[in-house]
């Protein structure tokens, strides 16, 4: 695949994942502040939002399994999620932590874990993208890196 | 990079959140900032070289090893949520401090509070961000700095002047001459923008973000706190 197709499957799979409602403005705001200086920026903030998410995830999961859930422990703990989630721009997920919110407010396990079943699903979908869409990046990138090398040669070879 | 002409400021972001400081520090210096980052208020105070015993000693100048005074804050931006210290803890304490209560403190929150928001005006905070922080937030900085730089020169204080004039836009006297045309304009500009959006939270204004956000309430447009407005 050349570098144009590269790219266009790279925009349409993000202007998918803002149509599905999967992201929100603030991950645009992100994209716009990976620059020349900081050309990988978008994807060490997924990644970091990624390793984060996963770590509270495994916690809450922990939390909910015990006898007497600490519902405190788990409402900071989904604040924290929802933050990073907010932050990313990653709207399903964020709205999938308020819904744990509400139902760790409520003391109600029952809801908790399976607000929590949504949230590992909807964090799955959007682990997923994310993936490829650092794939592509790389590519796109050693793609230009790649082509920038070969017209170099090209120019300095014509004589 | 030439430092002869150009000051750059220096923020000091606290944030308990990885991603969060991430952020932050690239939408600083972005806007030219220099940063420094840390996670939590103990060690912003550290940085800042305050230690629980300046408080008894307000006229001494300090002269521990990591000494304020080596490295120039010029404002200090910070998470409200975070575990031990809270962002308003440590905006008190720096407010209570003789060395640093001149440094402007700006608090970040994912929450709309009124009476949080309240609380940390009172206490002294410059401006209330709403999460997440967007560029056009890290824009309304610089007044904020300015304003402290030319404390020391000026004693007419623009704040004051500004708050009580609801009519006299035209009346010029009393504020520094040292302050930019442009910053006067941005900063009658925002004062508009605030009375406007504390009367219409509908209202559109440049920092609305676009239509791509779906079902999220009129209330997420980030009400400026700058005036005390509260809203139950």
């Amino acid at each position: 695949m050349d570098l144009h197709g590269l790219q266009t499957q790279h925009d349409n799979l993000i202007q998918s994942m803002f149509y599905e409602g999967m992201l929100d403005s603030q991950f645009a705001q992100i994209q716009v502040l990976q620059d020349a200086s900081n050309p990988n920026f978008v994807m060490e903030v997924i990644t970091i939002f990624c390793n984060d998410a996963e770590r509270i995830m495994l916690e809450l999961n922990n939390y909910l399994g015990q006898q007497d859930v600490d519902f405190n422990k788990l409402n900071g703990l989904v604040h924290q999620l929802k933050g990073s989630s907010s932050s990313i721009g990653a709207q399903h997920l964020k709205l999938a932590c308020i819904d744990l919110q509400q139902a760790s407010e409520d003391k109600n396990k029952e809801r908790c874990q399976q607000a929590l079943n949504i949230i590992a699903h909807k964090y799955c979908l959007l682990r997923s993208k994310f993936r490829t869409l650092i794939q592509l990046e790389k590519a796109i990138s050693a793609f230009a890196t790649n082509q920038q090398l070969l017209d170099s040669k090209y120019i300095d070879g014509s004589a | 990079m030439g430092m002869a002409t150009e000051t750059q400021f220096h923020v000091l972001a606290v944030d308990d959140s990885l991603i969060d400081r991430k952020l932050i520090e690239k939408l600083l210096k972005t806007s030219s900032y220099q940063v420094t980052t840390v996670d939590s208020g103990t060690k912003a105070l550290e940085f800042l070289g305050l230690h629980e015993d300046d408080q008894s000693n307000p006229n001494t100048s300090s002269v521990f090893p990591n000494n304020h005074q080596e490295v120039e804050v010029n404002l200090i931006i910070t998470d409200y949520c975070m575990p031990g210290m809270t962002g308003y803890d440590l905006l008190r304490k720096i407010k209570e401090s003789s060395s640093l209560r001149n440094i402007p403190v700006v608090i970040m929150s994912s929450e709309n509070v009124p009476s949080r928001i309240n609380r940390c005006l009172e206490e002294g905070a410059e401006e209330f961000f709403l999460k997440p922080v967007r560029l056009s937030d890290v824009n309304r900085l610089k007044p904020h700095i300015m304003k402290t730089k030319l404390k020391d020169h000026v004693i007419i204080s623009t704040d004051q002047k500004q708050e009580n004039e609801e009519e006299d836009d035209d009346d010029e006297s009393g504020k520094p001459v040292l302050q930019s045309q442009e910053e006067h304009q941005q900063r009658q500009q925002q004062q508009h923008q605030q009375q406007q959006q504390q009367h219409h939270h509908q209202h559109s204004n440049s920092n609305k973000r676009k239509a791509m956000e779906e079902g999220l309430s009129p209330d997420r447009t980030r009400p400026r706190y700058n005036g005390v407005t509260t809203v139950v």
